[in-house]
């Protein structure tokens, strides 16, 4: 059973032209479809696999950034509280001093009519003691001097008074 | 399966002991008439029953009795290239009882070697005188026609190739339906990634491996795929044949050669980095090597399934020669166990033929510039 014995050139022939027939029809409609496929597929997974990463990271800078952004704003409200607060205190204060000024200025006008108006009603009341008193003088020297021993009795006595002087 | 129906068909064709072939019930094919063979004569009858269930054949049988001389199977067109075609049935060789003429011609199948001769009117091979070197005189030989037929080789290579077409671009259209793999592909998909990253792109390089992955998926699956043939129980064997190896071997020699870089050559014909009689030294045997490369492949293919074929018979010869249950139930385990084995060469051999095929691509297709600076 030599080597060359055995070959057969027809079944050579017949075995090349199908093996060749059959590489170019799974050429054509095998392996070409299947590697574009799954090269297709793996390019698919592989981007998906970056975009992914991608998302983490810009989802990681955008918590990072957000994350300031509230930093800021509380911040900002914080002074923001801060400064309503100076300026209602100082609105206070300011109210409070106008307040007590004017209090003030109206104490002592009130002072100064209240003293007008005694002054006023001290000079009245002196005017008013003085008339009564020479009405009730010119009454009680009218009454001394209603008859004749009480004439003589004052000049007595005025006299006794002039005379103890 | 294979066991059983191979197991079938020693108890058919090398007639009984009777004891083994009683007890199966398939014993009854006229052996009583048979007469005794000495051991030499069974000998020499076991190995020609071994041997030619390896040999292509012109007619597709399944079962055959020859004590009786009954084949079941069915024939195979055959066509002849004798000053002109010759086509007819291979039914009209009647396994090599009969002369056929055709067109004028006489032809003769020889059903030891499986060939078809030339015959005369009367059936006499017509002979030429050949030198035979062994003999060292000349010899007469039978002359040979030059045979186109679609034998059984030929139809299981084309059933094969159907198979595949259909297989394979199923898988491709299973991709359209959306990018996982489904159906065939979940199993064939992994097996066709790894002929390209464990294959193709180590060896050949990133740059060179795409357009020789269509020879390497090709060759792969072919080859397996008839290896698995192979197992089948009707006795196939395209891949333990010369001629079908000698072809795949060929291509790959051929794209080798004409998809070679300008380095590949420089590396035959004027190895660098070696001094200039080593350089002379070198040529004839890279040259050589060349061809001693795919030479190798051819031989390695076809050595080991045949190989495989031929244990596997005479296992089954040996196991159906004992008169002991006991002896010949071991035999039919170590068959098994062979067949196991056999299962694992098939898939091995595809693997290093489609290795090998993608390592002397990858020499065709290197480029390597650090080398060359280095050499100057």
């Amino acid at each position: 059973m030599g080597l060359l014995e055995e070959f057969s050139i027809g079944l050579f022939f017949w075995q090349s032209v199908l093996f060749l027939a059959l590489l170019f029809l799974l050429r054509k409609f095998a392996w070409k479809p299947i590697l574009n496929s799954v090269n297709e597929r793996e390019q698919k997974i592989a981007d998906s696999l970056e975009l992914a990463e991608k998302t983490k990271a810009e989802m990681e800078s955008l918590k990072a950034s957000n994350e300031n952004l509230l930093k800021e704003a509380r911040a900002e409200r914080d002074a923001m509280i801060k400064d309503a607060k100076e300026t209602a205190s100082k609105m206070v204060a300011e109210a409070k001093d106008k307040a007590k000024e004017e209090g003030n200025k109206m104490l002592a006008a009130a002072q100064d009519s209240i003293n007008a108006e005694k002054a006023a009603a001290i000079a009245e009341l002196k005017t008013q003691v003085a008339a009564f008193s020479i009405e009730i003088a010119e009454k009680v020297v009218r009454g001394e001097l209603s008859s004749a021993d009480k004439q003589k009795a004052l000049a007595d006595k005025l006299a006794e008074d002039i005379n103890m002087n | 399966m294979h066991k059983v129906v191979r197991f079938l068909l020693v108890l058919a064709l090398a007639g009984p002991t009777a004891v083994l072939a009683s007890s199966e019930g398939h014993g009854g094919h006229g052996d009583d008439h048979k007469k005794e063979l000495t051991p030499e004569q069974k000998k020499a009858h076991n190995k020609h029953y071994v041997i030619h269930h390896t040999q292509d054949s012109h007619d597709f049988g399944i079962f055959a009795n020859e004590s009786e001389g009954t084949h079941y199977g069915f024939p195979l067109p055959v066509i002849l290239w004798d000053d002109g075609i010759h086509f007819f049935m291979s039914s009209k060789f009647d396994h090599g009882h009969k002369t056929v003429e055709s067109n004028g011609k006489y032809f003769r199948l020889n059903y030891a070697d499986g060939k078809v001769y030339k015959a005369d009117a009367e059936g006499h091979y017509i002979t030429k005188k050949v030198w035979d070197a062994d003999l060292e005189m000349h010899v007469q030989e039978p002359v040979e026609v030059l045979d186109f037929s679609i034998t059984k080789n030929v139809l299981v290579t084309i059933l094969m190739a159907i198979f595949m077409f259909f297989l394979f671009r199923s898988v491709a259209r299973s991709y359209q339906k959306g990018l996982a793999p489904s159906g065939a592909a979940k199993f064939l998909e992994p097996i066709i990634i790894y002929i390209r990253d464990e294959i193709a792109r180590p060896n050949i390089g990133e740059k060179h491996y795409k357009k020789y992955m269509v020879y390497l998926l090709s060759v792969f699956f072919f080859i397996w795929f008839l290896n698995l043939s192979g197992m089948t129980p009707l006795g196939i064997n395209v891949t333990g044949n010369i001629a079908f190896t000698a072809a795949l071997a060929v291509m790959t020699y051929l794209i080798t050669t004409f998809t070679a870089k300008k380095d590949y050559w420089m590396h035959i014909v004027w190895m660098p980095g070696v001094p200039v009689p080593m350089k002379i030294i070198l040529f004839p045997i890279e040259l050589l090597g060349t061809i001693i490369k795919p030479f190798a492949l051819m031989i390695r293919l076809y050595a080991n399934m045949l190989a495989g074929h031929v244990v596997l018979g005479m296992l089954l010869v040996a196991a159906y020669g004992f008169s002991s249950y006991f002896a010949s139930g071991a035999f039919i385990g170590l068959t098994f166990f062979m067949n196991i084995i056999e299962l694992l060469v098939a898939l091995l051999q595809a693997y290093i033929f489609t290795m090998l095929t993608a390592l002397y691509f990858g020499a065709a297709a290197e480029e390597h510039d650090h080398e060359h600076a280095a050499a100057h």
